[in-house]
């Protein structure tokens, strides 16, 4: 499975004949852990890929965090239409480093532009965004606490490309408000015992555009809190995106995961490939 | 949040020489109308906008949009052509249109070598015609 997604990016990026859609590069933004178009760790208003009005869309990614206990794992794919519809699915493998063992979450997520143009209009690009996700080894996630093996996430983003902000060079700024019941994202289930609420989230973005092909960058989520058992924090990142061409993106990072399953302060790198056409 | 600022004042502490005005940035009068006739290449080439300007005045075009770029970037021109809203009427241009031209517009400006700065300041500027020129 991964040597096939490999050496479909590897002949993606020499292809010549591949019709990218018409949105200018880098404007689909990196996919996010979560399958969703965004940062690494946070869900943007953009679709995924370039297609413009009319003009429809593939993605595939695959992504790693390694921080000092876990590792996961991500990939998936998903298809954008008309620059408004992105449609997702990703499949989330944390690997319990130290503890021994690994959870697997999958993530099925669909978004709407409902209005503004990210480069075009005063009004930022906003999309309402939903992430239905079920967790495929629930016996540890329900020892420590969590209630349910599913939740659904919803999420409104607003994102806006202010030009010629800093020395020069254009600012994308996001903002993600998500209504969640997740722990740790839902890698430890759902709700817990004694708090089944949906909680209001904020989690923020901004990056530099260096150049066209160059974005550098840093994002902020703030998580809910409901297991007892297994606090969680914050999660925060830098990273810089290389949009090689409109087939092509690389994506690396420093992550902050704060304290994950008992164990504190974890952090490490994230790694991102991205293919589209 | 403190490698942004870090990295913010290395690439500020880059450029502050005096900025001389966009329109001689873009190379003044020459450098606008090589942007200008690098356009209308890309235009010629691009098969998914050039029939918009099948019936174009190809001359009066190239003029028209000379004089609103260097008016535009602060050169010493009058602009003599319509709104936007009415040279666009029942064009009918959509987002991908749109997205289309600035992307030629950018590969003109890479190729002129303009800088970054100067290519983000002339789009900031571009950029909000959208809502005038889009689906009319």
């Amino acid at each position: 499975m991964r040597v096939t997604l490999l050496s479909t990016l590897v002949a993606l990026l020499f292809s010549a004949a591949s019709s990218a859609g018409s949105k200018i590069i880098a404007t689909g933004g990196a996919t996010s852990i979560e399958g969703s178009a965004g940062g690494g760790i946070v869900p943007w208003a953009v679709v995924n890929g370039y297609a413009s009005s009319g003009e429809w869309a593939t993605n595939v990614f695959a992504s790693q965090v390694g921080v000092d206990d876990f590792t996961l794992n991500a990939y998936g794919a998903s298809l954008s239409y008309d620059n408004n519809w992105e449609w997702s699915v990703a499949r989330q493998t944390f690997k319990l480093d130290t503890l021994g063992g690994e959870l697997r979450q999958d993530i099925f997520g669909v978004k709407y532009h409902i209005a503004g143009e990210l480069l075009y209009t005063a009004l930022p690009q906003i999309s309402i965004g939903a992430q239905y996700k079920i967790h495929r080894d629930f016996a540890l996630p329900h020892a420590v606490g969590a209630r349910s093996d599913s939740g659904l996430d919803l999420y409104l983003a607003a994102s806006k490309v202010f030009f010629d902000q800093i020395a020069g060079r254009n600012l994308l700024l996001n903002a993600t408000l998500r209504a969640t019941k997740a722990n740790q994202t839902g890698l430890l289930g759902f709700g817990s015992a004694d708090n089944n609420n949906y909680q209001l989230m904020f989690e923020g973005s901004a990056a530099v555009l260096l150049n066209y092909n160059v974005a550098l960058g840093a994002e902020f989520k703030q998580k809910p809190n409901k297991l007892g058992f297994a606090a969680e924090q914050h999660w925060r990142d830098i990273f810089i995106a290389w949009f090689i061409n409109k087939q092509l993106s690389l994506t690396a990072g420093y992550v902050d995961l704060g304290k994950v399953a008992g164990f504190n302060s974890q952090q490490g790198y994230y790694m991102s490939l991205e293919g589209t056409w | 949040m403190k490698w942004i600022f870090i990295f913010v004042l290395l690439i500020s502490g880059c450029s502050q020489q005096s900025a001389p005005s966009l329109y001689q940035q873009l190379g003044a009068e020459a450098g606008i109308e090589a942007i200008v006739d690098g356009l209308l290449y890309e235009i010629e080439h691009d098969k998914r906008i050039v029939h918009h300007f099948a019936d174009t005045d190809i001359a009066r075009f190239r003029r028209l949009l000379a004089e609103q770029l260097c008016q535009l970037s602060g050169g010493p021109c009058v602009y003599t052509g319509g709104t936007m809203q009415e040279s666009h009427t029942g064009f009918n241009i959509s987002l991908a249109d749109y997205d289309a031209l600035v992307e030629g517009l950018i590969s003109v400006m890479q190729r002129q070598n303009i800088s970054i700065a100067a290519q983000n300041q002339l789009l900031a500027l571009l950029a909000p015609m959208y809502k005038d020129v889009s689906y009319r």
